[in-house]
């Protein structure tokens, strides 16, 4: 069973959301089939350009050959050598062992095992505080602004009133563009006074939430690259102010990883969770012919989940992450 | 920049230096670390496998089993390979002989390009060009207004017609305009475009051949892992691209879609961009890269960087004052100084022969810029006369200064006594003796902290 809005955003009972959140709970099914539709496309393209695919004619005959283009396959996804190394050794285990006959229940337990290292941590977005507050960060160009505008979209499609903290004050135009995503998303966004900092920015908008009953504050930040210790101090201050401002009760911080990143994105994450503490990935760009096996790795060596994934560029091209479904796509399913 | 692609082969290169003579399977082992360091760095599996492939001929060519000294062939020969893979040595854009020149930009979405527009726009405006852009990406909100922001604060003139109109009339109306302002470059930002989005890539064709530029560029994230290949592919199958801007340099990407990209298409790197200020963009040095990745150092950058910031009759000065043993601690802090305007001593460092290893520690010891500032900080505390003979230094004056520079009395001991060591350094220096560079950036920048 995919993941649904409802399964993935965990808000407190008795609020606005539960009326209007079946609503999206109907349209489920048609999102989940785009979503392994838009997957399998991405995939049939990748596979045309690398031959990668893992069948279960692969498995048919194992030998040495089987475990070296299995290899490769996760290789090519970015999944990353070290837990390309786990993962193939424990199906090979598996296989020596005994107990999987023939290629189409050896597969299916591969889909598992890597359904498995995606499945951990908490995957719900916690959004039970009031007013509950995201804080979106990552390296440059990942797609920070455009998850929240697609975010932003959802949420109040579910009955939410979301509110935008246009907290990037260091990239040209930056506000303007998030202020164009809060108008396609139908929100309200709180900008800088010029001089302002991100953090004055984001606590000015927790205050505007609090006095105007908002549900969400969304809030971005500039991209920064991970090994710039003064931007990532700077970060960590945004946090402490949005922790502060919140008296201790907690936020949710994501990462937006771009599904084109290798093996830095292990470091991109390990870097920005040191000093925000970061509780999910959204995985972007996954409409393109790269796999997102970084997120496997993120999750296998550092226990952040992915929540979120980015499949296009149009406002509903964000959708709740499913293990299940990622690990089939990245075989090519 | 590859710092841990260039840690890891000399992990494996000094493990085949201290052995001597080489059997086979040193060969086959040192290959094996060589392509995991290859694929942890992002290199396209493919382009590993060749690439392996190549080195291990290379080496049993050049007769690797049989020298004197296998380790160092195999370095020379890892070398080598790299340097040919990189792409030898840089090409330059190609200009038109009556204006304007034009330079296509494209690339994925997040790859830097309006950036990298700007960024080579006041590069070639620094070079006496007068130069233009267009702004051809009504995709991206605000995308427009980034470009027009950025080209004010690089004095470079923006044609932009917001975002309604189509961007192929845009890129010709631009060009019409440049042509008649009499612009040596004009540099066309266009939309960020997933490679296997037909229509897009079909509109880029259409604005390449509406311009007809002397240049495409292709922007790559120095981050990119496998897919790499696919990109750069299918974009030179659709547009045809005489080179790539390297972007996003300045993290700690390995930087392996560099190799990629090149060795599937053939195309080089031309610039690398190196920072988020608009200043930050350098020509992309090929070869300089591969020595780097073996750790060799880029020295020839480092001597560029020198020239350009430091004073020649300075370092002269200087070199006359240390042959004769007369170098105080005034002459160590206008150094410092000096060093400090070449950038961030991360960036200085690890271009420096052997300092793989070294960088490595200062990052775990956390030591930054920071420490310069406490260094500073001390000497200015100190009278000239202290600065000249810092051996005067002891209990009552090491406290004063202790407190007016707002460290310890530890921090003064240490620095006086690193002094003392540096001195000692470079008598050997100057008595022709080559110093342990690793040792000396210990003493001098005094990881204390660590313990």
């Amino acid at each position: 069973m995919a993941t649904s809005w409802t399964d993935l955003i965990e808000l407190d009972d008795g609020v606005p959301a539960a009326a209007p959140a079946a609503e999206p709970a109907d349209t489920d099914q048609p999102r989940r089939r785009g979503m392994l539709a838009r997957l399998r496309e991405s995939l049939s393209a990748s596979r045309e350009a690398l031959g990668a695919e893992i069948g279960s004619s692969l498995f048919e005959a194992i030998d040495a050959e089987t475990w070296e283009r299995l290899e490769e396959a996760l290789i090519i996804a970015d999944v990353g050598a070290r837990t390309t190394a786990e993962v193939v050794g424990r199906l090979e285990a598996e296989v020596e062992r005994g107990g999987l006959e023939g290629g189409q229940a050896v597969r299916a337990r591969l889909v598992e095992l890597l359904a498995e290292l995606a499945d951990v941590g908490e995957r719900r977005i916690d959004l039970r505080s009031r007013p509950a507050v995201v804080l979106v960060v990552g390296v440059n160009g990942t797609g920070k602004t455009t998850t929240i505008g697609k975010l932003a979209n959802q949420l109040r499609e579910m009955g939410l009133k979301v509110l935008l903290a246009a907290g990037d004050t260091y990239r040209a135009a930056a506000v303007e563009q998030l202020s164009t995503w809060a108008e396609r998303a139908d929100c309200e966004v709180v900008r800088a006074e010029p001089g302002q900092d991100s953090g004055a920015v984001i606590f000015d908008a927790i205050t505007a939430a609090e006095a105007r009953e908002f549900d969400v504050v969304l809030a971005d930040t500039a991209g920064r690259l991970h090994n710039r210790a003064d931007l990532m101090e700077e970060l960590a201050k945004v946090k402490r102010v949005i922790s502060k401002k919140l008296d201790g009760a907690r936020s949710e911080t994501l990462i937006v990883i771009d599904s084109t990143t290798g093996q830095n994105g292990l470091r991109q994450a390990k870097a920005f969770s040191e000093v925000v503490d970061v509780d999910g990935v959204v995985l972007t760009k996954l409409d393109g012919t790269a796999k997102g096996g970084i997120a496997l790795a993120i999750a296998a060596e550092l226990g952040i989940p992915v929540k979120l994934i980015g499949v296009g560029e149009g406002i509903g091209d964000l959708r709740p992450f499913d293990p299940g479904d990622f690990a089939s796509a990245l075989l090519g399913e | 920049m590859f710092e841990q692609l260039s840690e890891r082969l000399q992990g494996t290169m000094s493990d085949l230096r201290s052995r001597g003579k080489l059997s086979e399977s040193d060969v086959d082992k040192a290959m094996r670390e060589i392509r995991l360091a290859l694929l942890e760095a992002d290199v396209n599996f493919k382009v590993t496998k060749q690439f392996v492939a190549d080195v291990r001929e290379a080496a049993i060519g050049a007769g690797v089993l049989d020298s004197l000294d296998p380790g160092q062939m195999v370095v020379k020969v890892v070398n080598e390979q790299l340097a040919e893979l990189m792409g030898g040595s840089g090409r330059e854009l190609a200009f038109a002989s009556k204006g304007p020149t034009v330079i296509l930009m494209a690339g994925l979405q997040g790859s830097g390009k309006t950036t990298a527009t700007v960024k080579l726009a006041r590069h070639l405006r620094e070079q006496g060009k007068s130069v233009g852009v267009a702004a051809c990406d009504t995709q991206r909100p605000a995308a427009v207004e980034q470009l027009q922001k950025l080209a004010a604060r690089a004095s470079v003139t923006a044609y932009a017609q917001g975002a309604d109109r189509d961007p192929v009339d845009i890129a010709e109306w631009a060009l019409g305009q440049a042509r008649s302002a009499g612009l040596d470059v004009l540099i066309i930002d266009t939309a960020g475009r997933l490679h296997v989005d037909k229509d897009l890539m079909n509109e880029l064709v259409r604005i390449k051949k509406a311009t007809r530029p002397h240049d495409v560029l292709l922007t790559v994230d120095a981050m990119t892992g496998q897919d790499a290949v696919n990109v750069a592919e299918q974009f030179a199958a659709a547009t045809d691209f005489d080179g790539v801007v390297l972007t996003k340099l300045d993290g700690d990407a390995r930087g392996g879609a560099a190799l990629s990209v090149k060795a599937v298409t053939g195309r080089p790197i031309l610039y690398a961009s190196t920072g988020e200020k608009l200043e930050q963009l350098e020509r992309f040095h090929p070869d300089r890269m591969a020595q780097r990745i073996l750790g060799m150092g880029d020295v020839l950058t480092l001597i560029e960087k020198a020239e350009q910031q430091l004073d020649a009759s300075d370092g002269e000065e200087m070199e006359r004052k240390m042959r004769r043993n007369e170098f105080t601690l005034d002459d160590f802090l206008k150094q410092l100084k000096q060093i400090r305007k070449m950038g961030p001593l991360s960036g200085v460092l690890g271009m420096m022969p052997g300092m793989g290893k070294a960088m490595k520690e200062i990052r775990n010891a956390d030591v930054d810029d920071r420490e310069l500032d406490r260094l500073e900080a001390i000497i200015l505390s100190m009278t000239p006369e202290e600065r000249g003979a810092p051996e005067t230094i002891r209990g009552s004056r090491r406290r004063r200064i202790a407190l007016g520079s707002g460290t310890n009395v530890q921090a003064v001991k240490r620095l006086t006594k690193q002094f003392e060591q540096m001195r000692k350094v470079m008598k050997q220096v100057a008595s022709g003796k080559m110093p342990d560079a690793e040792a000396l950036l210990r003493g001098q920048m005094g990881t204390g902290r660590r313990h």
